[in-house]
């Protein structure tokens, strides 16, 4: 199985361990992976920010780089969520292309339990105690709620019950830059309510930044890891059968 | 934060409110918690997936249909007795206003709650006709008392805590320093009772407006509402356009509905039919009921294809009590009416867009408002619409135009944005935040993110074991 990692442009800048972790999932997995050259940006910075034109170059890019690959996974729910919901209306004058694309488009953790139909990958996990945050995007755009949740878990690790584990980060793209007294308040909430863990984890590389920026600014919190990284640390623990 | 600011100063607002007064967001924050606990107990007793789509259906039907189903409303209440008036615009709603005032020399005015009066600005109209005005609804006393406006579509002290309210009662009605809710309650009961037994007229908004029997429908809870419009001898009601619903049977579903995405109950305590003036053989009712029909903006929001789905709200708040956003400040920090999700959708077309900003942008797109929205509006969608719109008139920020575009260039040039990536591995944020807002903004609140040591485009140039 030929699969295409679209690293995004966070992912490619501030999460390249993490994308580099789901390559060696993605292919202990089984799957021969590759990386679209000139690759960059899904558009989805400038479609939230109302500038329809500029995401639909952005759009119209990342479509053709993308042409060709039998499964496109991100390791992030939000850019996955753009090209699966929004590209197809976006770019209106192409829109087999899009709709193709939307359909083998998927959030890293998706592609295993729903593609691979994988759901144990190791023991590298046990007596990890985990807190998992929801990234909007992926939960209410794509609909992954349980199979992050799974994996954890099929890896040993307890996720721990945490209020405000399905609210907003307050990252939100430009709106953290924007409104940011607002958005940190957002990111205080979760801190406030977040239990005792090891590490936090989620499928988003804009989740993550926005909740560890918060908690090292606050000056105290606990370690957030990108999913992949998690992941792949379940699998190296060793296998299961 | 006295809540009598603007849109437009919302992000300074909201950072008062953040800042200065840290009891807000948490009487807020536990406010909306319990509201959202017991909308999700009442959903989880009906088929809710199937109510709401009856309810986005009814009502999108309605609003396709409002012409015809105005003139019916107008016809049947003309039938049954009551005084029709149509406000294009707000000034034109008082002024029909200040005609009863005159006609009635109304000396005294109690109040049922209803967040179109706030929008129209009657409270002020009165006081300025030197008109004594009485809000009856208990959380809408403890804001007049206050001097300020409503902070929630539903629970006007949503940004209140019970010690707050409790200084309060103190202060105006000698109620005890530590008095129960029951005690505050009994003297609010007290003090009002008098109020509603001295007005010359009453005046309500409406939940619904049957047109088929010209019914007005109001839902409440502390029957204040029962006894503001059928008290006082001339009762006037403002009625948004968009409250029309078509035959007097959709009330059941309307009723449970906003009752449930709103309190969690299956029917709030009260629920009155006004049905005309009372007839020669009642005892109780007004001798006068004016039906006031309110435009504001509402037609503009109507003609917008891609605006107008915000015209089925049932003002029901439930896309308040799940907005992260709002649950960080409650509602005085919009500087308006209407505040949240909701708010935000409907503020272009009632105060125009310019005026409106940033509103729509006050929002992570999160999409919780969307779940759980009693007739399905399509919230984020609508935020979006008005954020294009507002590039199009060339409303943003032009660091963002600027910024925005050069991006776009890069992306769709990857040497480009590779090199891009480079300069931000070798640019220490400080020093761009200098330059450029949008960084100072992350970096105000945050500490700066540590860019990967190599792009993970690099690492798989190298090869990845």
């Amino acid at each position: 199985m030929r699969v295409s990692l679209f690293a995004t442009c966070l992912g490619d800048q501030f999460y390249a361990d993490a994308c580099a972790d789901a390559v060696r999932l993605l292919r202990h997995l089984g799957a021969e992976v590759d990386v679209p050259a000139g690759q960059t940006c899904c558009g989805q910075p400038a479609y939230n920010a109302g500038r329809r034109v500029d995401a639909q170059a952005m759009a119209r890019h990342t479509s053709k780089v993308l042409d060709g690959s039998d499964y496109v996974v991100l390791p992030s729910g939000s850019c996955a969520g753009m090209i699966r919901c929004f590209y197809p209306e976006l770019l209106v004058g192409d829109g087999a292309r899009a709709h193709a694309l939307a359909q083998r488009t998927f959030e890293l953790s998706q592609f295993v339990v729903e593609v691979l139909g994988v759901q144990r990958l190791g023991d590298g996990l046990s007596g990890s105690t985990v807190g998992y945050h929801h990234s909007c995007h992926a939960l209410r755009e794509l609909g992954v709620r349980e199979a992050p949740l799974e994996l954890l878990a099929g890896c040993g690790a307890a996720v721990v019950d945490w209020p405000a584990a399905e609210e907003c980060c307050g990252f939100g793209g430009l709106f953290s830059a924007k409104l940011p007294e607002v958005s940190a308040a957002m990111a205080d909430r979760k801190l406030d309510t977040l239990p005792e863990v090891d590490f936090v984890t989620s499928t988003d590389g804009g989740c993550l930044m926005q909740l560890s920026g918060r908690a090292g600014k606050r000056g105290r919190g606990p370690v957030f890891r990108h999913l992949a990284s998690a992941l792949w640390q379940g699998v190296q623990g060793g296998v299961r059968a | 934060m006295s809540g009598h600011g603007t849109p437009n100063r919302y992000r300074q607002q909201a950072t008062h409110t953040i800042r200065d007064e840290p009891y807000v967001r948490e009487s807020v924050l536990s406010g909306t918690d319990r509201a959202n606990d017991h909308r999700n107990h009442a959903y989880a007793e009906i088929d809710a997936d199937r109510w709401r789509d009856w309810g986005r259906d009814a009502k999108t039907h309605t609003l396709t249909n409002l012409d015809r189903y105005l003139e019916e409303a107008e016809r049947n209440l003309e039938a049954n007795g009551v005084r029709v008036h149509w406000a294009e615009t707000a000034a034109d709603a008082l002024t029909v206003l200040r005609g009863i005032v005159r006609e009635h020399d109304v000396r005294s005015v109690v109040k049922a709650k209803s967040m179109l009066t706030e929008e129209l600005g009657v409270n002020e109209h009165l006081e300025r006709l030197n008109v004594r005005v009485r809000e009856t609804d208990l959380g809408e006393y403890i804001v007049q008392i206050m001097g300020e406006p409503p902070s929630h579509i539903v629970a006007p002290v949503m940004h209140l805590s019970l010690d707050d309210c409790r200084q309060i009662f103190q202060q105006v009605l000698g109620t005890p320093r530590h008095g129960t809710p029951e005690e505050l309650v009994a003297a609010a009961r007290k003090a009002l009772r008098q109020e509603f037994l001295a007005a010359d007229l009453g005046i309500s908004g409406g939940n619904f407006l049957v047109a088929e029997t010209g019914t007005v429908a109001l839902i409440e809870n502390e029957g204040n509402i029962r006894l503001s419009t059928s008290l006082p001898r001339v009762h006037v009601a403002f009625v948004g356009i968009e409250k029309l619903i078509p035959r007097f049977e959709d009330l059941a579903g309307f009723i449970q509905l906003t009752a449930r995405a709103a309190t969690g109950q299956p029917i709030g305590n009260y629920v009155s039919f006004i049905q005309g003036p009372k007839k020669d053989d009642e005892v109780d009712g007004p001798e006068e009921v004016h039906v006031v029909l309110v435009d504001n903006g509402r037609t503009t929001l109507l003609a917008d294809e891609a605006a107008w789905e915000a015209l089925r709200c049932v003002r029901c708040g439930a896309c308040l009590n799940i907005c992260p956003v709002y649950r960080q400040t409650g509602g005085h920090a919009y500087g308006w009416t209407y505040s949240g999700p909701i708010g935000a959708i409907i503020a272009p077309g009632i105060l125009g867009l310019e005026e409106a900003l940033p509103l729509p942008f006050a929002s992570s797109l999160c999409g919780a408002c969307a779940d759980v929205c009693p007739v399905r509006i399509p919230i984020p969608e609508l935020l979006l619409h008005w954020r294009e719109r507002a590039v199009e008139e060339g409303l943003t920020p032009l660091t963002e135009r600027v910024g925005l575009e050069a991006y776009t260039r890069a992306a769709t040039h990857p040497l480009l944005f590779r090199a891009g990536g480079t300069l931000l591995r070798r640019t220490p944020w400080q020093l761009g935040g200098t330059a450029l807002p949008i960084l100072k903004g992350w970096t105000q609140e945050r500490t700066t993110p540590e860019p990967s040591p190599k792009s993970f485009q690099a690492l798989w140039k190298e090869g990845i074991e």
